[in-house]
């Protein structure tokens, strides 16, 4: 009888454990249609969806976090939430700092997108979120690089004619050039970057990362990944 | 959040503004107004605490506690706002769980930073990890409320310090004539009229505070400038329910309103609480009031 209730304490314990993790998900909120702020409010958009589906797969619970793109890696080392999942392409120079997942958006292309045909993307001024892959690689294109802290402003500096074209990820750009009516086109060809988007862990945190790392190969696996791909970015981009 | 929300017609009507102010995320872009309020009204009082600790500490005649008071409106007042805004988030965050985690973690080896990462022991953490939401940015708020603190403290301290000494010397011998301690002279005599002195250098500082409010921003808090920017950013169709281009530049002027509104008032205000002051002091004002009622 003893035995029964001890174990029974310790399966009570464990099973509190268990569920007292929170697993907060660091997210910008600001680059539709991996994540923005729903008219509710919300957090919403193809990561949210499938952070939430990871954490159920993990049996995790997890809370939402806003954090600006230019801190976001700052604020995650330092403790204020346990994950990145912004859209982040996994890079070397970021893997020194954090560790990634495995991808669950396979590497993308980015594009750019001026004002008009025609627009010299080597030579010219090329706008690009701050600390992005697209930043780097504007820099050693010969054109002029301007940052922007979100990407929001990068589009109105192609608007405004303060850059001639902006580089972003595909995925961001294409509801914006269906949005504009003909103002905004794309230009050039699509430049391969990345090796796909990643969630961001801090790098003490190898246990919380295999958890997310299997719950990714099953989403892959059973075809889930593929459908939510579908859904968010349109038809044949699921390619896993 | 009305039902004719829902139908197709309100589309490109005057109606639809109405609905399109309403939506979850234009109700925390209003709460954020409630937030940037609440921090003054915080912000002023203790800061003012701050300032009259200060100076204070600078006029003691113990010479360290001057010393303290003097180096902290020096320093303070010395470097930029901002690097001090940027340093006190992570310092004070990274200070309270460090030591949070000395007093409920003793057994804890495993270093605090290994590479680039802080970590504690997880019940060491402000607030918890498992905390809701509310928890996390009610905390950040109030480490805002510290930094804003701290900030314009240095500055009132040095405010009050400059009345103090104000305050003219002939009625501070006259209450030592009378017999009063260093202490009754303090609070009966100095600091009754300090504050007319005080006054245009205080308000100064509350108007500059006013407009220091969209630092807020930068220390992770949402407050109306992040939603201005959110609000306002193109929204493709796809998305929302409300695709407009960008409108940053409303949304904006919209805070601009806010805020020359907020310190006109404000002005008005400070003005009436000076001539209160003024009244029967030996100041160019007071001066003017007796000739005037005369």
């Amino acid at each position: 009888m003893k035995t029964l209730m001890l174990s029974a304490a310790a399966l009570a314990m464990t099973a509190s454990i268990g569920f007292a993790q929170t697993v907060r998900m660091g997210t910008e909120g600001a680059y539709p249609p991996y994540n923005f702020i729903n008219d509710a409010g919300e957090i919403d958009g193809f990561e949210r969806e499938v952070g939430d589906e990871l954490c159920a797969r993990a049996s995790l619970t997890c809370e939402w976090v806003k954090n600006d793109w230019d801190s976001i890696i700052p604020n995650l080392v330092s403790g204020n939430y346990d994950t990145i999942i912004a859209g982040m392409s996994i890079t070397a120079e970021r893997d020194e700092v954090i560790d990634f997942t495995q991808d669950y958006y396979p590497p993308t292309a980015s594009a750019y997108v001026a004002a008009a045909e025609g627009v010299d993307v080597t030579g010219g001024v090329v706008a690009a979120q701050t600390a992005t892959i697209q930043a780097g690689y504007v820099a050693e294109s010969g054109a002029t690089l301007v940052e922007f802290a979100t990407p929001e402003e990068t589009i109105a500096a192609v608007r405004n004619g303060e850059a001639d074209a902006v580089l972003a990820d595909r995925d961001y750009l294409v509801p914006l050039v269906e949005a504009s009516g003909g103002e905004l086109v794309f230009v050039g060809d699509p430049v391969p970057l990345g090796g796909g988007v990643g969630m961001g862990l801090r790098e003490s945190d190898g246990e919380l990362r295999a958890k997310f790392d299997a719950a990714i190969t099953s989403m892959k696996a059973d075809g889930t990944l593929n459908a939510m791909l579908d859904k968010w970015f349109g038809e044949g981009t699921g390619t896993y | 959040m009305f039902s004719y929300c829902t139908d197709p017609d309100t589309l490109g009507t005057f109606r639809w503004f109405s609905c399109y102010l309403t939506t979850g995320v234009h109700m925390s872009f209003y709460w954020a107004f409630l937030k940037v309020l609440v921090l003054l009204a915080i912000t002023a009082p203790v800061a003012l605490a701050f300032g009259f600790g200060g100076a204070i500490a600078a006029r003691s005649h113990v010479l360290p506690v001057s010393w303290l008071g003097k180096g902290y409106i020096a320093i303070v007042r010395g470097v930029p706002d901002i690097a001090f805004f940027l340093f006190f988030v992570i310092a004070l965050d990274q200070g309270f769980e460090m030591l949070k985690h000395w007093v409920v973690c003793p057994d804890w080896t495993d270093p605090i930073r290994q590479g680039n990462d802080f970590l504690v022991c997880p019940q060491a953490k402000v607030p918890l990890g498992t905390a809701p939401e509310w928890v996390h940015q009610t905390y950040s708020f109030f480490i805002a409320v510290i930094t804003f603190s701290i900030v314009f403290g240095a500055f009132a301290a040095n405010v009050l310090f400059g009345a103090m000494r104000a305050v003219p010397h002939a009625q501070i011998e006259t209450a030592e004539a009378y017999g009063m301690t260093r202490r009754q002279t303090f609070w009966r005599i100095l600091v009754p009229q300090m504050w007319v002195y005080a006054l245009p250098g205080l308000s100064n500082l509350w108007m500059v505070l006013i407009k220091a409010t969209p630092l807020l921003f930068l220390l992770g808090v949402e407050d109306i400038v992040y939603w201005a920017r959110e609000l306002g950013g193109t929204k493709t169709p796809r998305f929302t329910d409300y695709p407009h281009p960008d409108w940053r530049m409303w949304y904006f002027l919209a805070l601009l309103v806010f805020y020359l509104a907020f310190t006109r008032v404000s002005e008005i205000v400070l003005e009436r609480l000076m001539q209160r002051l003024s009244h029967g002091q030996a100041t160019t004002g007071g001066e003017a009031q007796r000739k005037a009622a005369a």
